[in-house]
């Protein structure tokens, strides 16, 4: 039977505040256990929670940037639940007035492009960590994590597959990072998804039942855990069982997923308005302001890239898919011009370098700046691009200054006729055979000519001149 | 009327151990406060909105301006069990 | 001169300006004294002599050096247990706490620190503050000092026994549902309820967040102006603390009460209330009269909501609040525990009282799926009701005037099997809680046993000052009528 995926997500983004989100500790990654801890995001009874305005201030951003409704009157609500990773037994979320609904991001498949709905975006605090403790075999509690700000962005049902889910994903973390919110390091778990799919038969109007599987924190994880979700549910129905509605993890290294143990009554959370924290109210004119001070959005980016800069679409979305690339794109252009060049060696080697180095792109062993210099020593012909490439390899070990590259290993392109001549001279006096293959219309004859000058001069010279001369003798 | 399952899926939700003692005598109790916090029932409240506060503030947020944190060790000393560097309990594995 | 005990905090203050007295022999006299008496009393749960000594020579010390004094300064003080003070244990008495040593004072404390207050110790209350008698403690029942087979009510029960028996000249309670009121009353002497939001809760172990506020309790209401100078303020940790400017409530002090209007609820002398208490009420309410306020009927039509709106309410906050007390980060844990589970169940179970449990059961049923409409939904529309039933009455009067309490202090024991029936002893003080305003309980006579009977004024949003003018002028003039 053909069945219809049905995939909708629950977006997790901590926002990069400097602070938490209900009291001053700070929210900077790592750190000892408990360090950047106080009575307030350790639950102490007594302590009381105030809202860190930036909070607000970014998630009305989020908002805006996805086209959501900013809600007028807002208010936070305690979910409680026990868990040792959730000091108070309640996380503090927002249940029915959330800051932002209704909004939506454009995605790219292949050809396709495709409206993914935003259901709405809402405040909370993260949880803390549990670690296991070798020593002991027990758990270990570190609440450095608790009271970092969340920014939980609920989709509609929109996705069909594995492809348009990781495609969201992708949009919506490009667009965080461009409004500067949340910084997006999926391996450090500040951006993770809840996956919630469904399956029915193509036709059926009735959703099937579906499963949530939570924080996934990579694309991979998320693909995969989709496809493997699709693959199960298929089987259960084509098996004559029936799919559970249950909240799943994923396994990454095992790539598989499995159904968590729960009690039924630890579902009930008991929703109810914060007491402790007073409701929110946002003026037109404060939402202006945060409209108005909004920076540049991927899609705009890619528009005037193709429009105004001539580069393909195709390269226009890759630069632009993530603020730090695009960022690094227009400070090597700012530096040497020339774009084209600058969208090449993005497009050839720098994702290739932050894949295999596993950073992100403003964290790259080299700046733009030393990239645009490169760019300019090809540019004035100081440097052969082949030439290049091994200064650019020696960039990505030591992050030097490409001009300090070339000087110190005298990598200088040769141009003088005169040093070239005498070289070529020798080449083809010692090749006499090589001349009568081309003459016999060998062309291969010449690319063997030009690799032994070039050899001979350790590829310093410049290839323009070498193969002029060449071919002055060929053509005698 | 509060029945007896009732107040032990309560109990559950609130982590809390009844013996059937104490959950027959909850019941009775609950039986009766209930009866009586049902009274808020009979008054109408037809388009009245709900106040969860007995004063009419919002918007009262701090500056995202870092503070010194505690001392693990102030935090920690009142654990029940701690390794000197975080809370510690029973594996949750099982 | 009165013995040191028997002083006001205010003359106690003056006694040192005028080098009458010396901070360290009065913070002495009251250790000496709490020895012998408190083994009736039963107020303190933990006495901090030590601290207080060292602290009363070095407050003595500024005095001889001629420096300029804090208003509290060298002025011994009781704290309800519920209040966290840095490195001194605060239990709310409960099992659960027993041990609990806060690293950070409440905001009140700091206060009070700054002030120059010298802290005697931690005062006994009803475990979580939910009570009405102090016979809710894990540790010791308190006695009321008036007679000791009575409660001193509660739950701030401790912080007005030490104050009525003069173990300390005053003290801090906390009032949720009438917690700092209905004790006042059933010991005789004066407890403010501050407006909701007046004074910061930062520190206060929360019972039910929307309705707490601390307040003094003292012999007078001198004192109870000076210690509210001394905790009333903004503070930035607390979202719910009001950004006002600072008042000097002593400037209210004021004999006079010409032309104040107040209104008499109909609603709070209903049949509910002894007919001794409305006796001695309604005597108050004539000097008042005689005094040259305006008086009338008026009528709260939603209180008899109150109570029960009250009750959902203050139990669904409760039952999240106390969440936090699960055995991993400070307080109880069960011995009897291999699971994570075992940790959360047996630790709540074996750490916290019956009645603690009772409301939280409560508090969790009414806000359980299914039930969450029709109860604390309902309830926070009462709510609204009854704050729109006190805006209108206080478009006409200035001040209202009610019992404190439906009867004087009870036989110890004597309700402590039907809940319900305690419950009943929040009748007058809840409505206050429920609409945020300020109220004074202060005594207003007698009943046949002996027992005080207090009188309570309330007052609208923020106007503690002719609250407490007005129950400065009572008390001026009472005696001599």
């Amino acid at each position: 039977m053909e069945y219809e995926v049905i995939i909708g997500l629950e977006v997790h983004a901590e926002l990069s505040t400097k602070t938490k989100i209900y009291c001053g500790c700070s929210t900077e990654f790592g750190g000892d256990p408990n360090t950047h801890c106080c009575p307030v995001c350790t639950g102490m009874p007594g302590a009381l929670p105030v809202l860190n305005e930036k909070v607000v201030e970014y998630a009305v951003r989020a908002g805006l940037a996805t086209g959501c409704e900013i809600a007028r009157e807002s208010k936070q609500d305690r979910k409680n639940y026990f868990y040792p990773d959730t000091p108070r037994a309640y996380q503090i979320s927002q249940y029915d007035l959330p800051l932002c609904e209704h909004g939506h991001v454009d995605i790219n498949v292949g050809e396709m492009s495709k409206t993914i709905g935003i259901t709405r975006i809402h405040i909370e605090d993260d949880a803390g960590k549990l670690v296991h403790d070798g020593y002991t075999g027990g758990t270990l509690v570190d609440l450095n994590r608790a009271g970092v700000p969340l920014i939980e962005i609920v989709s509609e049902p929109d996705m069909r597959s594995a492809e348009e889910a990781v495609a969201y994903v992708e949009k919506l973390k490009g667009i965080l990072e461009y409004i500067g919110v949340s910084d997006c390091k999926m391996q450090e778990g500040s951006l993770r998804a809840d996956v919630n799919l469904s399956i029915r038969p193509v036709g059926q109007e009735k959703f099937g039942t579906r499963t949530e599987t939570k924080n996934l924190n990579s694309f991979r994880s998320i693909a995969r855990c989709i496809e493997f979700e699709i693959a199960r549910q298929k089987e259960v129905l084509e098996s004559g069982g029936v799919v559970l509605q249950e909240t799943r993890r994923w396994d990454d290294e095992a790539g598989e997923g499995y159904a968590m143990r729960t009690k039924e009554e630890a579902n009930d959370y008991r929703y109810f308005p914060e007491p402790d924290l007073m409701p929110i109210r946002l003026s037109e004119e404060y939402i202006q302001n945060i409209k108005d001070t909004l920076p540049e959005l991927p899609e705009s980016r890619r528009a005037r890239y193709i429009s105004e800069i001539g580069l393909p679409e195709y390269d226009a979305g890759i630069i632009t898919s993530s603020k730090h690339l695009s960022d690094f794109f227009e400070a090597a252009v700012a530096v040497c011009g020339n774009a084209k060049s600058v969208s090449n060696w993005i497009m050839t080697d720098i994702i290739r370098i932050a894949k295999d180095k596993g950073v992100e792109y403003n964290e790259l062993p080299f700046t733009a700046e030393n990239l645009a210099k490169l760019i300019m020593l090809i540019d004035k012909g100081t440097i052969s691009s082949a030439i290049a490439k091994k200064v650019f390899e020696e960039m990505v070990e030591t992050g030097e200054n490409p001009e300090k590259i070339v000087e110190a290993k005298g990598l200088v392109q040769i141009s003088d006729e005169g040093a070239i001549k005498e070289v070529v001279d020798r080449i083809v006096a010692a090749n006499p055979q090589s001349i009568a293959d081309y003459k016999a219309g060998k062309d291969r004859a010449l690319g063997f000519l030009v690799g032994q000058c070039m050899k001979e001069m350790k590829g310093k010279g410049n290839p323009q001149i070498l193969n002029k001369l060449i071919l002055e003798h060929l053509n005698k | 009327m509060i029945s007896k399952e009732e107040i032990k899926h309560i109990a559950e939700l609130s982590m809390l151990n009844l013996s059937e003692e104490e959950i027959q005598k909850y019941t009775v109790n609950m039986q009766d406060i209930v009866e009586f916090a049902n009274k808020v029932n009979s008054l109408d409240t037809e388009g009245i909105t709900e106040s969860a506060f007995a004063l009419d503030t919002f918007n009262v947020f701090r500056k995202d301006e870092v503070r010194e944190s505690f001392d693990r060790e102030e935090l920690l000393k009142n654990a029940p069990s701690s390794n000197g560097e975080a809370y510690s309990l029973p594996s949750m594995m099982n | 001169m009165k013995n040191i005990c028997e002083l006001t905090a205010h003359e106690i203050r003056e006694a040192y300006e005028s080098k009458e007295l010396k901070v360290t022999d009065v913070v002495k006299a009251f250790y000496e004294k709490i020895k012998v008496d408190d083994e009736k009393i039963k107020g303190y749960i933990t006495l901090c002599e030590e601290e207080a000594i060292a602290q009363a020579e070095a407050i003595q010390a500024k005095y001889d050096a001629g420096e300029k004094m804090g208003a509290l300064a060298g002025v011994p003080i009781a704290i309800k247990d519920n209040m966290c003070t840095r490195g001194v244990k605060t239990t709310c008495a409960s099992r659960m706490l027993e041990n609990f040593i806060p690293p950070y004072d409440a905001t009140v404390i700091k206060k009070l620190k700054d002030a120059g207050a010298i802290i005697l110790g931690k005062v006994n209350m009803d475990e979580f503050a939910m009570g009405a008698s102090t016979e809710h403690s894990a540790f010791f029942k308190t006695h009321n000092p008036v007679n000791l087979n009575k409660v001193p009510g509660g739950s701030s029960g401790g912080s007005a026994a030490v104050v009525a028996g003069d173990l300390s000249p005053i003290s801090l309670g906390s009032d949720t549902g009438g917690s700092i009121r209905q004790p006042a009353a059933f010991c005789g002497i004066v407890g403010l309820k501050p407006t909701y939001g007046l004074v910061s809760r930062y520190g206060l172990v929360a019972f039910a967040s929307s309705l707490d506020q601390i307040g003094p309790m003292t012999k007078d209401v001198t004192d109870a102006a000076i210690l509210l100078n001394t905790i009333a303020g903004h503070d930035e940790m607390d979202s719910t603390s009001a950004k006002l400017d600072k008042k000097d409530y002593t400037k209210a002090l004021v004999n006079d009460v010409k032309g104040i209007k107040i209104g008499i609820p109909k609603e709070f002398f209903g049949e509910g209330v002894n007919s001794e208490v409305k006796e001695k009420v309604l005597a108050a309410v004539k000097t008042f009269e005689e005094l040259g306020a305006i008086v009338e009927e008026c009528s709260l039509p939603a209180t008899e909501y109150c109570l029960p709106a009250y009750y959902i309410i203050a139990c669904a906050e409760a039952s999240s609040n106390l969440g936090r007390f699960d055995g991993i980060r400070y307080g109880y844990r069960t011995k009897n525990y291999e699971t994570m589970q075992d940790i959360f169940r047996n630790s709540r179970s074996e750490g916290f009282g019956e009645e603690v449990k009772r409301r939280i059961i409560l508090g969790t049923y009414v806000l359980s799926s299914g039930y969450y409409d029709a109860y604390y939904k309902k309830a926070q529309k009462v709510r609204t009701i009854v704050k729109q039933n006190f805006d209108k009455v206080f478009e006409k009067y200035d001040l209202l005037l009610t019992p404190t309490a439906p009867s004087t202090a009870f036989d110890i024991d004597s309700k402590i099997n039907n809940p319900l029936e305690m419950y009943m002893a929040d009748l007058l003080t809840v409505p206050v809680n429920v609409s945020g305003v300020p109220a004074i309980s202060m005594p207003c006579g007698s009943d046949s046993e002996g027992m005080p009977v207090g009188l309570q004024l309330i007052a609208k949003h923020f106007d503690e000052e002719t609250l407490l003018r007005a129950a400065y002028t009572y008390e001026q003039n009472r005696e001599v009528q």
